[in-house]
């Protein structure tokens, strides 16, 4: 364990040299987290769906579950957190959850409105597809994916290309679901996360 | 009562379902076929399932409702996987070359 942590800490390219004048408190706490806390949030993370997809609460599973997702927890957690976990992150959650009842409802409406395109008798007068470029001022990996992934979950839109700077490239079926872009959904993104 | 909430739901569900494969025959192009194609299926399949996970919590026993969590654990997936499978299919268009239909008068007027 505490080999592994050394290696770890050294191997990193992102993390800033300690030098021995730092006192332990602080390398403690680079390595907390660095490492232990993914590990730990991923472990419960997995745990949880493993007791929900099991649905049995004897020993015997729950060790089996215990040991399986710590091993897969100690092995894969820089997948789920690619950065340094701060602080901030269980409120990020709290705020993303809140954001997506929001995002149901929008996605309820956009089908509603290619639902009538579809069944419309003048269909091909109606709509009028074409690609848009748009720059977003989005500026973290996550809120980009969410935002492009949001994009596409809407019906009506489809999100083509996105750079890490934030150009977009979406493909809209009509002017009606163009025009909300960028608009609120980027703004509701931009305060769940916290930009 | 349950009952009658989850088939209505379900209804709903294959309404979403037939609208998204009819437009996948009436649209013009690859593009905007993939909008009935890759969406449509979202709402149908958020209401299939929650109609349900709602008939089968409807005994209100601890493994009917693991059941139910099951069951919208498919819908979550399925709302974090569908985008990325659609913009998969839409990148690997656009590199390939294939140019977006556009309406005739629009390309006579840049």
């Amino acid at each position: 364990m505490a080999d592994h942590e050394q290696g770890n800490q050294s191997k990193d390219p992102l993390q800033p040299l300690v030098g021995p004048a730092t006192s332990a408190y602080l390398q403690i706490k680079k390595i907390f987290q660095l490492f232990l806390l993914p590990v730990f949030i991923t472990f419960f993370i997995l745990f949880g769906i493993w007791l929900l997809l099991s649905g049995r609460f004897d020993l015997f599973h729950i060790s089996l579950g215990v040991i399986s997702c710590m091993i897969i927890s100690f092995y894969s957690c820089d997948l789920l957190f690619s950065q340094p976990v701060n602080r901030r992150i269980p409120l990020v959650w709290f705020r993303f959850i809140k954001y997506i009842p929001w995002l149901l409802y929008q996605i309820f409406l956009a089908n509603i409105h290619v639902m009538r395109l579809v069944l419309h008798p003048q269909m091909m007068e109606l709509i009028d597809p074409k690609i848009i470029t748009f720059k977003s001022r989005l500026k973290s990996d996550m809120s980009l994916v969410t935002f492009a992934n949001s994009i596409t979950l809407t019906p009506g839109t489809i999100t083509v290309y996105v750079s890490v700077y934030g150009d977009f490239r979406v493909h809209i079926i009509d002017q009606a679901s163009g025009q909300a872009l960028p608009g609120e959904m980027e703004e509701r993104i931009a305060r769940a996360f916290g930009e | 009562m349950m009952d009658v909430i989850a088939v209505i739901l379900l209804f709903c569900g294959l309404f979403f379902f037939t609208g998204g494969a009819v437009g996948i025959i009436r649209f013009p192009d690859f593009y905007s076929r993939l909008h009935p194609a890759g969406k449509l299926d979202t709402a149908g399949l958020l209401m299939a399932m929650a109609g349900m996970a709602l008939h089968t919590i409807h005994d209100l026993s601890m493994s009917s409702l693991f059941t139910g969590f099951k069951i919208l654990l498919i819908v979550v997936f399925v709302f974090i996987t569908s985008p990325t499978a659609t913009h998969a299919i839409i990148d690997a268009g656009v590199r390939a070359g294939l140019r977006p239909w556009t309406k005739k008068e629009k390309e006579e007027h840049p």
